[in-house]
């Protein structure tokens, strides 16, 4: 047994205190006094989350006062949002200070979290996804209950949850338009681009007057403006993918060019020297050697260009695309005030986005676990 | 010094001719086929030197020949009022000024978020992913709804493009920052620690100057992202003033030559802004004993 | 704690003591188990003393500095500097360190850098550029004020790193192989330059080293220690006067404590690697 309150928890008390003051928590509906039932749901929340101080404040296990800060904040925000169930914009200051009490909690257990440190590589890659997740969840409850609570237009801001519910009903369109843009477009202009700008940087490694020249112009070109191409694109290769893979390739050329140069360059002159002394020839110096070590700056460019590409598509189709593909939808649905189908293309777009870096990130990890980055299980 | 300076520039300046000489062949094979066409409809015979300086001069060409771009450029530069809304000094103005107030509170965010991130470890474990999960994102899709939203409750003009801008370039600098309060080595920090240096100390006395130059290397990809973020959040507005707006009008009317014109002016605005950043990091290292390179 | 821990070497020493630990352990948790880094250490240093500590890497001859300086905590044992706790010596900034690389600061010049404990100290203005002048004369280094870190050579850079060490007048001076990375032209001088400077100011020095004449030509005492676990295996007194030219490491005096460190070294070293 210990007693100590981490400061978290002594705000959160002051602010159920100041609650207790504001009650009740919700507007009065206009069909009279709530029911009975409901009545009691503000003293299970209070229960809930002064339990979650409690344990946290008297216990030493960081593992046993986690999990209890966890599902003492979480149950105790699942109750408050019966509250305002069905009835938008009837919550009341003490909703709020309730609600941030609840918050307040979950970055205690987040906190208690960061303290523990779990032996096994297991326990380690668990904990690193699980604080993320937590914030994530957080940044997804206060959009909800603010929207909610406040009744925010829908039009300005929808809650998370009538995004999610607008994806699951529009599947089959989301569908046809991840096809479109992400399997169409971006991966071929993906593939083309980044091969093309390999190809370059070989070409031009092998002939140093190229490389000198085309350096400076390659460094200058991935700080412009690129994306304003797209409308030119769209002018010569049709409203169709074409155009959008175009202008991916375009973006993702440059920047695998100039790390590829960049890359091919870290060599050390002793370690080139080494394969002089084998009497190692161009190309046996290159697989061999060159190109190993330029792996990390080529892994580089392929995860930046694994968003330039999502962003080329998506924005070339706000030029003229035929009547599918994310970047359309996103367009004409804003131009409707669909805004809840705007924020679930852009929902499936960030994880697609993440899944495409993240696919790569691993390739990476696989491929340069040698490279001092990954050393020490730093990502 | 002249030697090496002219084995820096040779190799660029040929490489530009070769664009260029690529791209006056790209002008012939591409605006040819159309030439041939109108010149069949007005039954009219070309010798194939005629024909190649035919495609060199259309008013609407697939791709215009560089001089033309040159010349519309220069025209809209430097020969209209500035007020003109064919000017496009006008337009690189609209474009800029959002730019700039996009970066600078981009920037301040990023610096801000960077400390947080150094000094607290709950928000490094929470946050960070987040950071970089948020980069992934094509947030670029948001831009023409984050432009309708804001113009629906009154707000529009400058700081809704600027405030795409802001999310562009706050990752970089947060990210760069980030990196820069952890630069200094754990020697420095035992330093301090034997002084009995506090927390603020440190921070103004090491850290902060530690990453003074990954705060610029930041800035200029920053920068270079919310001239991004200006121009595509130009795009809904319905084509009004900036560089973008400047695109899709061009676009709606194929006037192509217009559209390459822009592209130069975005293209010398970001060269000149990025060019900016380096200079002023340049001065602000050099003051702080930098080794000249 | 109990810091009244009694020692032979108190009983019998003239001058007050400034470090003396009593039964010092300090052990590691590391992925591949427990590392003893330091294990029974007594040792009683006395004012104004020059002592070095020698041995092969991993004996704890850095370690032993590093609790003595708060910046590592000792699991077992007692250490007391000045008859104070480690953490509370150094927040009466009891000493000065210098660490194996100069760490100067690249955007401060030499005067800055000298002045940076002394800013974080809160000192005024008109004195700190006395200390200042004072400090940077004292190690030769007048007229380099205004130059930045990569201006200087190394030997330079690291004498500016002991006058930043000395600027606050610590009684008690920490190094940590101060001299590790410099060759061996440059390091005579400065260990020349070291003696004099410590004669001058009657600094109680404790010294971390892995050259057998570095220590001998320094030292009023040497302590060698041994790896696995750390720990102090002789402590040898010197018998040579105190001022010292260079060539002193040639007398048969010289040699024959230098032998002893050897053998000393010799016998606590396992040879298993």
């Amino acid at each position: 047994m210990k007693s100590t309150l981490a400061w978290q928890s002594l705000v959160a008390l002051l602010l159920l205190l100041l609650a207790l003051l504001q009650l009740p928590l919700v507007k009065a509906t206009a069909d009279g006094a709530a029911p009975v039932l409901m009545q009691t749901v503000p003293f299970r929340i209070y229960g809930l989350i002064l339990a979650g101080i409690g344990i946290d404040a008297l216990y030493q296990s960081r593992f046993l006062r986690a999990i209890s800060l966890f599902l003492c904040a979480h149950l105790a925000t699942f109750f408050l949002f019966t509250q305002i169930a069905g009835a938008n914009g009837t919550a009341r200051p003490a909703f709020y200070l309730v609600l941030a009490a609840c918050w307040l909690l979950a970055w205690r257990c987040v906190t208690v979290l960061s303290e523990l440190k779990p032996a096994g590589r297991f326990g380690r890659i668990a904990l690193s996804l699980i604080i993320p997740a937590i914030f994530g969840a957080w940044i997804l409850i206060i959009w909800e209950a603010v929207t909610r609570g406040l009744g925010i237009p829908f039009i300005l801001l929808p809650p998370p949850s009538a995004v999610f519910a607008k994806l699951i009903s529009s599947l089959s369109i989301i569908v046809a338009d991840v096809n479109q843009t992400i399997l169409k477009s971006v991966l071929a202009g993906y593939i083309m681009g980044c091969a093309g700008g390999f190809v370059a940087a070989i070409i031009a490694d092998r002939f140093p007057f190229m490389r000198r020249g085309l350096l400076p112009i390659g460094n200058l070109v991935s700080a412009l403006p690129m994306i304003g191409i797209a409308p030119i694109m769209v002018m010569w290769f049709g409203f169709d993918w074409q155009s959008k893979a175009a202008v991916v390739v375009i973006m993702t050329f440059f920047p695998m060019l100039v790390n590829t140069v960049a890359g091919l360059a870290v060599t050390s002159t002793m370690e080139r020297d080494l394969m002089r002394t084998y009497a190692a020839g161009y190309w046996q110096t290159l697989v061999k050697l060159r190109l190993p070590a330029a792996a990390p700056f080529i892994f580089n460019a392929l995860k930046i260009n694994s968003t330039l590409a999502l962003i080329g598509a998506i924005v070339a189709e706000f030029f003229g695309t035929p009547v599918v593909g994310m970047g359309f939808r996103i367009s004409t649905e804003v131009g409707r005030m669909n805004v809840d189908m705007v924020w679930a293309e852009i929902a499936v777009a960030a994880v697609i986005g993440s899944l495409f870096y993240g696919g790569v990130a691993l390739v990476e990890r696989a491929v340069t676990f040698w490279h001092p980055s990954f050393r020490n299980g730093k990502a | 010094m002249s030697e090496t300076r002219g084995n820096r520039i040779v190799p660029v300046l040929v490489m530009l001719i070769a664009i260029v000489a690529i791209w006056y062949a790209g002008t012939y094979f591409m605006n040819a086929p159309f030439q041939r066409d109108l010149d069949r409809r007005a039954e009219v015979e070309r010798s194939s030197g005629d024909l190649f300086l035919a495609t060199m001069t259309q008013a609407k060409p697939t791709l215009p020949a560089p001089h033309q771009v040159a010349a519309n450029f220069f025209e809209n530069t430097f020969l209209r009022k500035i007020t003109s809304n064919r000017s496009l000094i006008y337009h690189a103005g609209v474009t800029l000024s959002s730019t700039l107030l996009g970066f600078v509170i981009g920037t301040v965010l990023g610096i801000l978020i960077a400390v947080g991130i150094v000094h607290f470890t709950s928000l490094d474990r929470s946050l960070m992913p987040w950071i970089i999960a948020s980069q992934t994102i094509p947030i670029l899709a948001l831009a023409p709804m984050i432009i309708v939203v804001l113009a629906a409750v009154n707000l529009t003009g400058l700081l809704p493009k600027a405030l795409i801008s802001t999310y562009l370039s706050f990752f970089p600098v947060a990210v760069g920052m980030v990196k820069g309060l952890r630069s200094p080595e754990i020697i420095n920090l035992d330093l301090m620690h034997t002084y009995h240096a506090s927390k603020a100390q440190t921070f103004w006395k090491l850290r902060l100057p530690a990453s003074v130059p990954f705060l610029f290397a930041s800035m200029k990809v920053a920068i270079a992202a919310s001239l991004v973020g200006a121009i595509v959040g130009e795009l809904p507005t319905g084509a009004v003033a900036g560089i973008g707006a400047k695109l899709l009008a061009g676009s709606y009317y194929s006037q192509t030559i217009d559209m390459f014109a822009a592209l130069v002016a975005g293209s010398l605005v970001a060269v000149l802004l990025v060019t900016a950043v380096d200079v002023v990091g340049r001065i602000v290292e050099r003051r702080m004993g930098a080794r000249p390179a | 704690m109990d810091s009244h821990v009694s020692h032979p070497d108190q009983a019998t020493a003239s001058a007050p003591s400034v470090i003396s630990a009593a039964g010092l352990g300090l052990t590691f948790p590391t992925n591949d188990g427990p590392v003893r880094a330091l294990a029974d250490v007594d040792l009683t240093i006395n004012k104004g003393e020059f002592v070095s500590f020698i041995g092969p890497s991993g004996c704890g001859k850095t370690t032993f500095l590093r609790v003595i300086a708060d910046l590592e905590q000792p699991t077992a044992g007692t250490i007391s500097i000045n008859g104070m706790s480690p953490r509370e010596a150094r927040e009466r900034r009891a000493y000065g360190y210098v660490f194996q690389a100069a760490a100067l600061y690249p955007w401060r010049t030499i005067e800055k850098n000298v002045a940076l404990p002394l800013e974080i100290m809160g000192i005024a203005e008109a004195e700190k550029r006395e200390r200042i002048a004072r400090t940077l004369a004292l190690v030769n280094l007048t007229g380099f004020e205004k130059k930045f870190p990569w201006q200087l050579s190394g030997g330079m850079q690291q004498r500016a790193s002991i006058a930043r060490a000395l600027s606050f007048d610590a009684d008690l001076l920490l190094m940590d192989e101060p001299f590790g990375a410099l060759d061996e032209i440059v390091r005579d001088h400065l260990n020349e330059q070291l003696l004099q400077l410590w004669a001058r100011t009657e600094k109680t020095i404790c010294f971390v080293t892995h050259s057998i004449p570095e220590a001998v030509y320094l030292s009023t005492r040497i302590v060698v220690m041994s790896p696995r676990p750390g720990r102090v295996t002789d402590v040898i007194e010197s018998t040579l006067p105190r001022e010292r030219p260079l060539d002193i490491r040639e007398t048969p005096e010289f040699l024959a404590i230098a032998a002893r460190v050897r053998d000393g070294l010799r016998a606590g070293h396992s040879y298993d690697d």
